[in-house]
């Protein structure tokens, strides 16, 4: 294939994995990402799955899931966390969340509600002393 | 004997740019984001697929660390491209290359061909330099 060729190729692939990066909160399906890269359906796929090693949908999971955990360390709930990242109900939520990271949301928003508070109480549990010596962070500042 | 790298250093000009950079632009997660008093930040982040390292976004202030003439040599040099911070690897260059480019990142030279794969180079926010690769 000729370097321009490829090149447009890419460009409108990677076009399509933006539109599904920036538009995870909306209700997606395959025709409309697909469109988005002027493709058919299934030469979309293909190519989707050659460039990034998952099917576009798949890749909707796991941007959705990534999503959420960033929502669910800010405090948020299960429920609120599900709508925000347009899943059906929460009880799909949870079940691919906890396909995709191994523990349930609600056991990971309590990892990480410990951790946020723990960072808050005695941030010198994070880091290195060598850098906190070199910064002249004392821990009588906390 | 040593094993592994757990955190390494990249200096950058201002910590809130610098996370908008690695976090939304590069994909970057955040490990540690800690305010350390004094308007002082511990911010640390890891490439997507490797979480145990700790990239720690070191703000190059007046404090401690650094003297004023420090301060203002470090930030030209930042400023003019002096320093190769790493080199970064990924599945197919010419995607990220698109991608990363349509994100507004910098690049100094696109991909191309060289004896150990495809590279293409890019700038930060503050002036460091990266090498972007796809080994063959």
């Amino acid at each position: 294939m000729k370097q321009y060729e490829k090149r447009y190729l890419y460009q409108r692939i990677v076009k399509a994995k933006l539109f599904i990066d920036n538009n995870y909160f909306n209700p997606l399906n395959l025709d409309n990402i697909s469109g988005e890269a002027y493709f058919s359906k299934y030469h979309f796929i293909r190519l989707f799955k050659l460039l990034y090693g998952k099917t576009p949908n798949n890749y909707l999971i796991k941007v959705r899931i990534d999503h959420a955990k960033t929502i669910l360390a800010k405090g948020h709930s299960v429920l609120e966390t599900s709508m925000l990242v347009e899943f059906d109900s929460p009880t799909s939520f949870t079940g691919t969340f906890k396909k995709h990271v191994g523990m349930a949301p609600s056991e990971y928003r309590s990892e990480q509600e410990i951790k946020r508070t723990a960072i808050k109480a005695n941030p010198f549990l994070f880091v290195p002393n060598c850098f906190a010596e070199t910064h002249g962070w004392t821990k009588q500042q906390f | 004997m040593i094993s592994k790298i757990t955190h390494t250093c990249i200096y950058v000009l201002n910590q809130d740019s610098a996370y908008d950079f690695y976090v939304n632009k590069l994909g970057f997660k955040v490990h540690t984001d800690a305010p350390m008093g004094e308007g002082a930040r511990w911010l640390t982040v890891t490439p997507p697929e490797q979480p145990e390292l700790e990239i720690t976004l070191f703000l190059v202030a007046e404090g401690a660390m650094f003297d004023k003439e420090t301060v203002k040599t470090m930030t030209a040099l930042i400023k003019k491209g002096t320093f190769g911070a790493a080199v970064f690897t990924c599945k197919d260059l010419l995607a990220t290359y698109e991608e990363l480019k349509s994100k507004g990142v910098v690049f100094k030279k696109p991909p191309a061909k060289e004896f150990y794969g495809y590279e293409a180079l890019f700038v930060d926010d503050s002036g460091n330099w990266f090498s972007l690769t796809q080994p063959v």
